[in-house]
């Protein structure tokens, strides 16, 4: 098997010129698709039979809660990379990622509660998925601490990467323990997205935003990487060179 | 090998027997927060057994947290941590005896002291087992998963806090098993399943711990 | 379409307020991420362009 392409990581100045690339393409996915999911969903799509229009929540509900969940995987797996082969840019993604998922969870979180109210009488309920989600907003919120108490640039990030190692492997655990815990106390609640088949005019928009939402993530994640990688590396001639030109063009003063 | 674990062991022990107060403020801290819920919700007896598996190992929980701070400070203070971030002998074994040492110590005194509060919260006596049970495979699990977050922290001023914010969201399932166990045994329901759960985790714990605590002993070392 | 007029469809059937506010916070958000990686980046531009125009006057 051929790895140049993933040794091509390695190289701060070809990532930041492939990721400027891919930047416009990304942005310009994420805002069709999201704009188009948002229309269709809250416009076109039909009612559900039991909880009427305030299911259109699902349409952001259910993308931010996706992609808070795939985010803390890219942040374990951004810390193996990080921590086995000493790939900086590894680094770079991983303490970028961790506050746009902490954000996702909080969306879905807020979302939930929103919802819960119409369809379960309150905003907050001990929901097994509710709880889950909660917990994973204090392990984000842990990165990001950990990240922040450390001065040194590096052994931030490879102590983000083993807490993030160590919390993906409990993620499991906690979700199954809390699931159990759930049944244990209150019996069957209803739940909000298993239903028998969905039309396709209610899942079709719903994959639009799930799409969206990861191009979006995609987007907002290049952009700060790009940043802290102009930041990191800030001697290189390379750097100096973008930065110069970058203030021409930007009119900055 | 297994002569430098003993040896860790009984270095550990002696240390800690020289410095009682350390040992002894969490099982005080242990007390005085079961000490509490009865002050803020009322002594009425019912109430405090339907609550009571919960608030001992609330309880628990934050005194092994509160004696977590202390576990490898002095050693990274003195200078022992780089001799063991060196060392020939694997660094996991190492903190694997450390952990020992401390759940010996700290965990097991809790241990002991738990069904005393248990019997003054009303738990009746025969829920008292399984409390021991409970205890005895879920405080090993803590320190170890403990030990993860205090050798991450250990190299920061103010690390306490930002302990209790990593590692709390780690204990959930613990606290969840353990209290559960003891709810299904108020009930009579059998617990036997939630035994094997919890000492499977333990299992867990003892075998990858260790290498993460490492991992972190020698980042905040190398900084 | 599957809403009458268009007051009908933001009333959203009496949970107009709801996915209103829902929708309004994750945009509010959505557009926060988008935010904060431009104003650091222009601050960080900013900052650079000091130093360089200090660097040059010495």
């Amino acid at each position: 098997m051929n790895w140049t392409w993933f040794h091509k990581w390695g190289s701060p100045k070809w990532f930041y010129q492939i990721s400027g690339r891919w930047l416009p393409w990304l942005s310009a996915a994420a805002v069709l698709l999201i704009a188009t999911g948002v229309v269709w969903g809250l416009a076109f799509a039909p009612p559900d039979y039991q909880q009427g229009n305030s299911f259109r929540i699902i349409y952001i509900h259910v993308p931010a809660a996706m992609l808070a969940q795939s985010c803390y995987v890219l942040l374990a797996v951004a810390g193996l990379v990080g921590l086995v082969w000493k790939m900086k840019i590894a680094d770079v993604a991983l303490q970028s990622a961790a506050p746009i998922g902490a954000w996702m969870t909080a969306i879905a979180l807020l979302t939930g509660a929103i919802w819960g109210k119409p369809t379960w009488g309150s905003w907050w309920v001990w929901d097994a998925r509710l709880t889950s989600m909660l917990i994973l907003l204090f392990l984000y919120f842990g990165v990001i601490a950990l990240g922040n108490a450390i001065s040194n640039r590096d052994s931030a990030a490879k102590a983000c990467a083993v807490l993030a190692l160590v919390g993906v492997v409990n993620i499991p655990i906690i979700k199954y323990s809390v699931e159990w815990w759930n049944t244990l106390h209150q019996g069957a609640t209803f739940k909000i997205t298993e239903r028998p088949a969905m039309p396709a005019e209610m899942w079709l928009p719903l994959l639009l935003m799930v799409l969206g939402f990861y191009c979006f993530f995609g987007a907002v994640l290049l952009m700060r990487m790009r940043l802290e990688v102009l930041k990191r590396e800030a001697r290189a001639s390379w750097v100096k060179e973008e930065v110069a030109k970058q203030i021409e063009q930007g009119g900055v003063r | 090998m297994s002569n430098v674990f003993t040896l860790l062991v009984a270095r550990e022990a002696r240390l800690l027997f020289r410095r009682p107060a350390e040992l002894a403020n969490p099982l005080v801290f242990f007390a005085i927060v079961i000490a509490l819920f009865p002050l803020a919700v009322g002594p009425e007896s019912q109430l405090l057994q339907t609550l009571s598996p919960g608030l001992i190992w609330v309880a628990a929980l934050l005194a092994v947290l509160l004696s977590l701070d202390g576990m490898f400070r002095s050693d990274f203070e003195d200078g022992s941590l780089e001799q063991w971030v060196l060392s020939s002998h694997p660094l996991a074994l190492l903190v694997l005896a450390k952990v020992l040492a401390h759940w010996l110590f700290s965990g097991l005194a809790l241990v002991l002291l738990a069904p005393l509060l248990a019997l003054m919260l009303g738990l009746p006596g025969h829920c008292i087992p399984v409390l021991l049970m409970t205890l005895l495979l879920g405080t090993p699990v803590l320190s170890l998963l403990g030990a993860v977050g205090a050798a991450l922290t250990v190299g920061l001023k103010r690390g306490g806090l930002l302990l209790a914010l990593l590692i709390l969201p780690l204990y959930i399932p613990v606290l969840i098993l353990g209290s559960g166990a003891l709810q299904a045994s108020l009930q009579g329901l059998p617990v036997v399943g939630y035994l094997l759960w919890m000492a499977s985790l333990a299992a867990l714990a003892v075998t990858l711990t260790p290498f993460a605590t490492a991992a972190g002993l020698a980042i905040s070392v190398g900084e | 379409m599957s809403f009458a007029s268009f007051s009908e469809f933001l009333a959203m059937g009496h949970h107009g307020l709801y996915v209103w506010t829902a929708y309004g916070i994750s945009l509010a958000v959505l557009a926060l991420n988008v935010a904060l990686p431009l104003l650091s980046r222009r601050r960080y531009l900013q900052e650079e362009a000091r130093r360089l125009r200090r660097e040059s006057q010495k």
